[in-house]
């Protein structure tokens, strides 16, 4: 039986083992590749999604105990102020170097400022510690995070 | 397999040339070090109109309402180089920048490196080797353009003038646009005039990448988001042992996992033999791997240890090795026994993976006459010509469609096309098994770090004499590494007398130190390779701490001994650690209690990156770990494209360098296994690790640019060391940092 997913404000129908991640459910059998596969134990942050508002490793985190939860994934989020915000501020700082583990960071971003408007340098720190970047993009995400927060202050 | 390139490209009366340049940029080696002569011979030779600085319909498209393509002959793993060679060319093309976008070439002919001959991403030689190119290929289609307009108006072509895309003169004006298909009918001129560094408008302007809004949103893809119709994943199951060989399976079992399609042997790299499981997605094929049986034979497969490895090479330091070629490794030891203070020093390099966040992942569409191939290929000549031999198909069957990677650091560019071969034989396995599709090979992160390459394991020796004012007399160094090119196609070229060259790159310059350099290449059966900044991530280490001690052991401040010590053509060291020391306010400023200076400078890729760095101890005894405050660097790349892409790479190499200094920050073997398996025991910095302030300073120069790639990596953790050393933490010897 086909599980059901609520997924960037549609229910999606998928046919997947309920044990299947939802970072694979996203990509493969819906096609929402902006979500990206780093890791597969929550130890890069390169899958984050919002799961009901909360940052969430869609890597680790199974099809079956999605019933009734909504998702957002980066391909939604410009629809949301917040999300927007970051967005621009991104790309205003110019963070990305491949850009790979960039879909994450901004998941874990927008997570942030939606709970702390006006987050510390040790609160981005500790919010966006679980996010890798081999790249080193590191002070850029900082910047564009407080910038982002100035925005939309 | 180099030979049909070089042949397929007409450039065989300079075989030599092009086969040494080639190796050159592939390493990342300053070859002007001992192959001048070639050098001085100029780009290869190829038929009128081939040469790909004379091609511009090959990297310059626009479309009617203006847009502006512009081919990037690179793969880009975020070292920015599609929007930097942009910039180059819409500079003398008089582009409408807004306009601009960019896409990648693949393996035909016009994306040739105009001095390497092929299409190669390495060796920090993007903007060197093509800034000339790309300013030519911009002029040229002006040139066109303007004729094109001057045709169609009958105004003389001196009338008319091209900015921001438009094209005006004898009072009538179009958009390039417009001009563009009449453009491509006119000649390609022979010769064009550029523009002086003072006119430049784009170029050394602070510019975004093309693709920053694509790379915040989602929407840039990279090979692992290529879907074909029809598409299948496999995973493979790789031996434990590297060169391992499968004794039996059983795969009854993967074969009842749901979406499971075929479980296949594979060929794997250095005769090794794997399993790949194809399946309707990801994860089902790991579902499908997790319930093979598996009976490897390891028997006569060599294990490599990483201790056992270190105590072997400790003890094949003891002696010297094979010296290397160059004169300046030759100086006599004659004065070392009587010299009036003497430093002995032994350093430790672990295996380093490159752990870039994108696995490897590559995806084969096999047709009966013809291959096409999605991934982030480094060298795409290279790798079509593996796939062409491996198919039995000709060179122009085989199409390398180049994906922006997610990350690379030398990774994606292996000698022998290893992860593309594994790729094309899965798909050859279920062609054979009467099973073809589209397949997409993914590695996990798990077989990423597991399954090589590695930047191989290195330790120095260093026996040094000097006298009381610092004044080094002698200087006895020995190197033990595995060769990164022996065994490649590159060895007869760049393994002079026994010596990889990238092993003992960034060795001595710029001092004018009476050196003897010998180096040891055991035999290992571990897969290694480049990994950003190559020789230079460990000889940078060695040459900055060692200068750095014989300063404080002589009373001397690490500044001054190194700008007194730097031989007489180092004038871009003296500038880039200048400008660090102004900057960082070294000498003139008080730091807080418990933080103490660092300085190290080194050239690699012939660009120069000083940094001042400002650190701190925390913790107690054992458990002292480094806090990194500042880093300020001073950075001499002659001109500078684009000082923002440039920033970028110093940041990032602080970080990937930081890396290497960290508590787990090392690929370590046991009884032949790779013990790390995933990023929660293979440490890479993270946000909270990362200095609260990283400035970056570029040294002006109107020179013709050298690339910034890697060497922003090989002088922060020497720097480093160097403060840990002043905080009473000790000359640290071995990385990742160890505290007794």
């Amino acid at each position: 039986m086909p599980a059901l997913l609520h997924v960037n404000g549609r229910v999606r129908a998928v046919e997947v083992d309920p044990g299947t991640p939802l970072l694979w459910a996203l990509r493969d059998e819906l096609g929402l590749t902006g979500t990206k596969f780093g890791c597969g134990m929550a130890q890069c942050g390169a899958c984050t999604v919002h799961v009901d508002g909360v940052a969430t490793r869609s890597c680790v985190r199974p099809v079956s105990t999605l019933a009734g939860s909504k998702v957002l994934t980066i391909e939604a989020i410009a629809d949301d102020r917040v999300g927007q915000a970051v967005q621009q501020a991104w790309v205003r700082h110019d963070v990305a170097q491949c850009g790979y583990c960039q879909s994450g960071q901004i998941m874990s971003a927008v997570a942030l400022l939606k709970q702390q408007r006006k987050p510390s340098d040790a609160q981005i720190d500790a919010a966006m510690a679980g996010n890798l970047c081999r790249c080193g993009s590191y002070p850029r995400i900082r910047a564009a995070v407080h910038d982002a927060a100035r925005a939309l202050a | 397999m180099l030979k049909q390139l070089l042949l397929q490209h007409g450039a065989a009366p300079s075989r030599r040339h092009f086969l040494v340049t080639s190796v050159a940029g592939l390493s990342g080696l300053a070859l002007a070090s001992f192959a001048p002569a070639a050098l001085g011979q100029g780009a290869p030779r190829l038929p009128p109109g081939q040469n790909p600085t004379e091609r511009p319909e090959a990297f310059v498209h626009i479309a009617p309402d203006g847009a502006t393509t512009i081919w990037c002959n690179r793969m880009d793993m975020g070292q920015g180089i599609e929007t930097g060679l942009a910039m180059i060319c819409a500079e003398e093309l008089e582009a409408d920048w807004a306009r601009v976008r960019t896409r990648f070439g693949d393996q035909r002919g016009a994306y040739v490196d105009p001095s390497m001959g092929m299409h190669l991403t390495g060796g920090s030689n993007s903007v060197k080797n093509s800034y000339r190119q790309y300013r030519e290929l911009g002029a040229r289609m002006k040139a066109m353009l303007l004729a094109a307009a001057s045709q169609a108006w009958g105004v003389p072509a001196a009338q008319l003038t091209a900015k921001q895309g438009q094209v005006s003169g004898g009072g009538r004006s179009a958009g390039y646009g417009e001009l563009f298909e009449a453009a491509l009918r006119q000649p390609v001129p022979e010769s064009v005039a550029l523009k002086t560094v003072a006119q430049f408008q784009r170029i050394g302007k602070p510019t975004g990448l093309t693709v920053s809004a694509d790379k915040s949103s989602g929407r840039q893809t990279y090979g692992m988001d290529i879907r074909l119709p029809g598409q299948l994943t496999a995973v493979i199951v790789r031996p434990p042992v590297f060169n391992g060989r499968l004794r039996s399976h059983d795969a009854s079992a993967a074969l009842q996992v749901k979406g499971v399609r075929g479980v296949y042997p594979v060929r794997l790299d250095r005769g090794g033999q794997g399993l790949a499981v194809v399946a309707s997605g990801y994860w089902q094929a790991k579902l499908g791997r997790d319930a093979l049986k598996l009976e490897w034979d390891l028997d006569g497969v060599p294990r490599a240890d990483s201790e056992r490895l270190n105590a072997q090479y400790l003890e094949l330091v003891q002696q010297p090795g094979k010296p290397a070629p160059q004169p300046h490794f030759k100086a006599d030891l004659a004065p070392l026994a009587q010299a009036p203070k003497k430093l002995l020093a032994e350093y430790r390099f672990p295996y380093l993976n490159h752990a870039q966040i994108e696995p490897l992942a590559v995806t084969v569409d096999l047709q009966a006459e013809r291959a096409d191939l999605y991934y982030a290929s480094q060298m795409p000549g290279v790798d079509a010509m593996a796939v062409a031999q491996l198919a039995g198909l000709r060179p122009e069957q085989v199409q390398i469609h180049v994906q922006m990677a997610g990350g690379g650091f030398g990774r994606r560019a292996t000698p022998t096309a290893e992860y593309v071969r594994e790729a094309l034989d899965v798909a050859l396995q279920m062609r054979a098994a009467g099973a073809p599709a589209p397949v997409q090979v993914i590695w996990s992160r798990e077989d990423d770090l597991k399954s090589g390459y590695y930047r191989p394991l290195t330790v120095h020796r260093a026996e040094i004499g000097f006298d009381a004012q610092g004044r080094i007399l002698a200087w006895d160094h020995r190197i033990a590494s595995q060769s990164i090119l022996a065994g490649s196609p590159f060895e007869a070229f760049m393994v002079q007398q026994g010596v990889d060259m990238t092993t003992t790159e960034g060795m001595r310059e710029p001092y004018a130190i009476p050196m003897q350099l010998s180096v040891h290449h055991p035999q290992v059966n571990v897969p290694v390779l480049w990994w950003r900044a190559v020789g230079s991530t460990h000889t940078a280490y060695v040459m900055e701490t060692l200068i750095d001690e014989i300063a404080e052991a002589t009373g001397q401040d690490p500044v001054a001994y190194r700008m007194q010590l730097f031989g007489r053509e180092a004038t871009r060291h003296r500038a880039a650690l200048q400008l660090a020391v102004e900057r960082s306010g070294y000498g003139r400023r008080k730091l807080k209690s418990g933080q103490a200076w660092g300085v190290a400078v080194h050239e690699s890729f012939q660009s120069v990156v000083a940094y001042v760095v400002v650190a701190r101890l925390q913790g107690k005894g054992k458990q002292r770990l480094v806090q990194l405050d500042e880093v300020h660097a001073g950075v001499h790349c002659n001109l500078c494209i684009n000082p923002l892409s440039v920033e970028a790479q110093v940041q990032g190499a602080v970080a990937m360098a930081l890396s290497t200094t960290l508590p787990g920050g090392a690929i370590t073997l046991k009884d032949g296994v790779v013990q790390q398996s995933n990023y929660h025991d293979y440490r890479v910095a993270r946000l909270p690790d990362y200095p609260r302030r990283v400035a970056v300073h570029i040294v002006p120069s109107t020179e013709a640019p050298t690339g910034m790639g890697e060497p922003g990596l090989p002088p922060l953790a020497p720097a480093l060391a160097n403060a840990v050393a002043r905080l009473g933490g000790g000359r640290q010897r071995a990385l990742p940092f160890v505290f007794g």
